[in-house]
């Protein structure tokens, strides 16, 4: 299987715009793709992050005084929203995997070009559409996860315009799992074996698979919900004979799922940027391959743990806590070959490298109130409080997001050929870091004294730890101003990179910065040991 | 090597003890109100501790890698080559699974003494037919023991109040009256949205479903006036959307449900 250039293909290329210009158009360059993806997901990342600052304002006094209460509710719904389904899912599979994979396999872009550029291209329409549903009548109010018989009763165009846009988005991560499984299965240069592929191809393949078996039924659930909604039919609606229960099991099936789509992807990141820094070889690899497959397998069968406190029966309730608590140990296993990664090693300590470590310190806290959380007893009071609300955001802020703003220094040399400047990244991670513990950490007393989530009002005792929590939120808004003027600033005037400034042995570093539209000058080279630091070949580099 | 070894067993006492002590001394959780919430603190406090002693052991590991093995301005080169370690691997697999099966163990032991694991069954002389379907909650009356002292309400939710009814005194309450150290059996069901029953003091939670009755049974202990808090995001007013609870002594309860009781209508 050799890859030749495709004279038509170079054709198409040659039509389409050069320069900045590129970025808006119906690119086929898988590069040109994956920084479409990461841009247009900071941007619904501001658009979130306003509508977190708005939560924090309403939360910052015990009184509904801020917003209107039905505004509030429109305000956490469309927050989640945003933030998983525009931010994280697609950074984190489609800017990173777009922009990566290829470079990974040794191919000069996805297997299915067009269906990429058309997954791209569905998500900022979906976007605006989920925004602008707010000036129709209002947004959706049923949080992120519509529950129904409240999705059934609250405004209808809100609602409706949001399944639809849920629907888009799902289809993008669809159609962007099916092209990653092809390209990393079918597209691998010639000698290249799997078990030699960086562990950022492992966890997209992991990640891929999970999209492509609970993507399908989410969409479906939401179908049925929206024949609810409009066309008066019964699924899920009680006053039918409805089942309001199946809603759920159903929702969870992907929702689930759909934390380690936003996790695994960032675990994968994470084994390529920790090597490189600490100038050691990945420890464990087979460990670690046989992990994200254990999570995978593991993540499909542990929905039921969102429900323990709905209509679940006893066994059902036993089941699903022994399964979601045995997602521990191929996770902890991961972590532990992290941390041993580091162990030796000759560590530089640059923004990419705290962005990692404070990854790793973050999730291991978020993964011990899971475990915690995974048992019945313990959920059944925590449950829909804000323990949930700081145990989450402690996996998704605190471990995925991290490790974007880490790749982001990582790769950024390799996307531009310009350096970020190295003291504007930790003061970044600072306040980030500060700001973010200050934030969540003390949620986890809320929840347990009794402050349920999604409130727009509670008891004044919970004032002063609220107000700490909305001053860490600041904090966090603060934190991307030092960011964006460093990759403003650097874009234009950064220290030249050269090709591969920290000395990488992945193959997306040998070749130029930025890299040329078909990857490679001559043919893909052939990296057998990702991640043979320390060892001879790293000598001759 | 010894002194190494010292240090490191050092260390590791020191972060069991600091996580000890925190786990005795620090107390996170509101008041103790019912019988089932010293067994869920008995529970909270292990996990606590055990996740403390995790993640002090991760932090200072990450932390003292970032400072020990960090690249000094003279030194080029990579680290060293080790790629795995075979036996390594095994211990911290194995040793996590022991961990996560002997809490899952413990925490199903603590499940079966809230009464997790009983059948469910409203005790409710009124209840007309045996065939109704209960779906879920937590019991802690056993089949056999159906006693006829235990107090039975019927609880409706909507948006966004909470109701009680109590059947034997022909009467319905917007505050939830219960007699202390006496056992109480709730059947809820919700005539709108789902929302759900949450008495923080008493660590239990059970949704109450549109069209599919739920069962809440409890014991409470302590005299006083505790919060009833909907957690299930309800509509707008779901943050206020409250009642109160207030366990009183026998007595006082008797006087109360007296005062409100109606005699009940022979049609």
């Amino acid at each position: 299987m050799t890859i030749s250039i495709d004279p038509q293909k170079t054709k198409n290329q040659s039509l389409q715009p050069k320069g900045w210009l590129r970025y808006f158009s119906f690119s086929l360059d898988h590069k040109v793709i994956g920084i479409q993806y990461l841009v247009c997901g900071f941007l619904f990342y501001l658009i979130g992050g306003t509508l977190a600052s708005a939560i924090r304002i309403e939360l910052a006094s015990p009184m509904s005084d801020f917003m209107p209460r039905d505004v509030y509710n429109q305000v956490l719904t469309l927050h989640g929203t945003i933030m998983i389904f525009l931010w994280i899912v697609p950074v984190v599979n489609g800017a990173f995997g777009n922009y990566l994979i290829p470079f990974y396999v040794g191919a000069r872009d996805m297997a299915f070009p067009r269906l990429n550029a058309v997954a791209f291209w569905l998500i900022p329409p979906s976007g605006l559409m989920l925004v602008a549903s707010y000036f129709v009548e209002g947004a959706a109010q049923a949080g992120w996860t519509a529950y129904p018989p409240l999705s059934i009763t609250t405004p209808q165009s809100g609602q409706i315009i949001w399944i639809l846009s849920v629907l888009l988005l799902g289809g993008s991560s669809i159609f962007g799992g099916i092209n990653f499984i092809a390209t990393i299965i079918k597209l691998r240069r010639p000698g290249l074996k799997l078990m030699q592929l960086p562990m950022y191809c492992w966890a997209m393949l992991g990640t891929s698979l999970l999209v492509v078996l609970s993507t399908p039924v989410l969409a479906g659930t939401l179908i049925l919900l929206s024949f609810d909604i409009i066309a008066n039919t019964g699924f899920f609606n009680p006053v039918l004979g409805g089942n309001v229960v199946v809603y759920q099991h159903l929702f969870w099936f992907y929702s689930h799922p759909a934390v380690y789509i936003m996790v695994l992807p960032a675990f994968g990141l994470v084994s390529e940027i920790l090597p490189v820094h600490a100038r050691k070889p990945l420890f464990g690899y087979t460990t670690m391959v046989f992990s994200i497959m254990g999570i995978v397998v593991l993540g499909l069968v542990v929905w039921a743990h969102h429900m323990f406190t709905s209509g679940t029966p006893p066994w059902m309730r036993l089941f699903f806590t022994i399964a979601t608590a045995f997602i521990a140990v191929p996770t902890g296993i991961k972590f532990f070959n992290w941390v041993a990664t580091l162990w030796g090693g000759k560590i530089s300590i640059n923004s990419a490298m705290l962005f990692s470590c404070g990854f790793i310190i973050n999730f291991v806290f978020g993964g011990i109130t899971g475990v915690a959380l995974a048992q019945v007893p313990f959920d059944i009071h925590v449950h829909d409080t804000y323990f949930v609300v700081a145990h989450f955001h402690y996996i998704v802020y605190g471990g995925t997001v991290f490790i974007i703003f880490s790749s982001i220094y990582h790769w950024f040399p390799k996307v531009t050929g310009k350096m970020l400047n190295e003291k504007l990244g930790i003061l970044h991670f600072i306040i980030t870091f500060i700001g973010f513990n200050l934030c969540f950490a003390p949620q986890h007393w809320l929840g347990l004294n009794g402050m349920p989530r999604r409130v727009a009002e509670y008891d004044p005792q919970f004032q002063f730890v609220n107000q700490i929590s909305s001053i860490g939120a600041l904090l966090m808004a603060i934190s991307t101003i030092p960011f964006l003027i460093n990759v403003f600033l650097s874009v234009r005037k950064g220290k030249d990179a050269g090709d591969n400034p920290w000395n990488a042995l992945t193959p997306e570093w040998l070749t130029s910065s930025p890299p040329p539209v078909e990857n490679w000058e001559g043919e893909a080279p052939l990296v057998e040991e990702p991640y043979g630091y320390g060892k001879e070949i790293s000598e001759l580099k | 090597m010894l002194n190494k070894n010292i240090y490191l067993i050092l260390i590791i006492s020191l972060v069991f003890a600091i996580s000890f002590w925190i786990g005795f001394n620090v107390n996170l959780l509101p008041a103790e109100a019912s019988i089932n919430a010293p067994i869920y603190d008995e529970l909270f406090k292990i996990l606590f501790i055990i996740g403390l002693i995790i993640f002090i052991g991760m932090t200072i590991a990450v932390i003292y890698s970032l400072f020990k093995f960090r690249k000094r301005n003279d030194q080029i080169g990579d680290g060293i080559a080790l790629e795995g370690n075979l036996s390594l691997e095994i211990v911290w697999t194995i040793i996590p699974s022991i961990i996560v099966l002997l809490i899952g163990l413990y925490s199903y032991n603590i499940y079966d003494r809230m009464g997790g694991m009983k059948e469910l069954n409203h005790n409710h002389e009124m209840m007309s037919s045996n065939t109704e379907k209960i779906w879920a909650g937590i019991s802690q009356t056993s089949d056999n023991e159906i006693a006829i002292n235990n107090l039975s309400i019927e609880v409706s939710a909507m948006q966004f109040a909470f109701l009680f009814n109590y059947p034997k005194g022909n009467f319905i309450s917007g505050e939830l009256h219960v007699p202390v150290d006496q056992k109480v059996s709730m059947k809820m069901e919700s005539k709108d949205v789902i929302h759900a029953f949450w008495v923080p003091e008493f660590r239990i939670k059970q949704d109450i479903i549109p069209g599919q009755p739920t069962i809440l049974n409890f014991t409470p202990t302590k005299v006083g006036k505790y919060p009833i808090i909907c957690a299930e995001l309800c509509g707008p007013y779901h943050g206020g959307m409250r009642a109160s609870i207030i366990v009183e002594e026998e007595s006082d309860y008797n006087e109360w449900f007296n005062k409100n009781k109606k005699p009940e209508v022979n049609l």
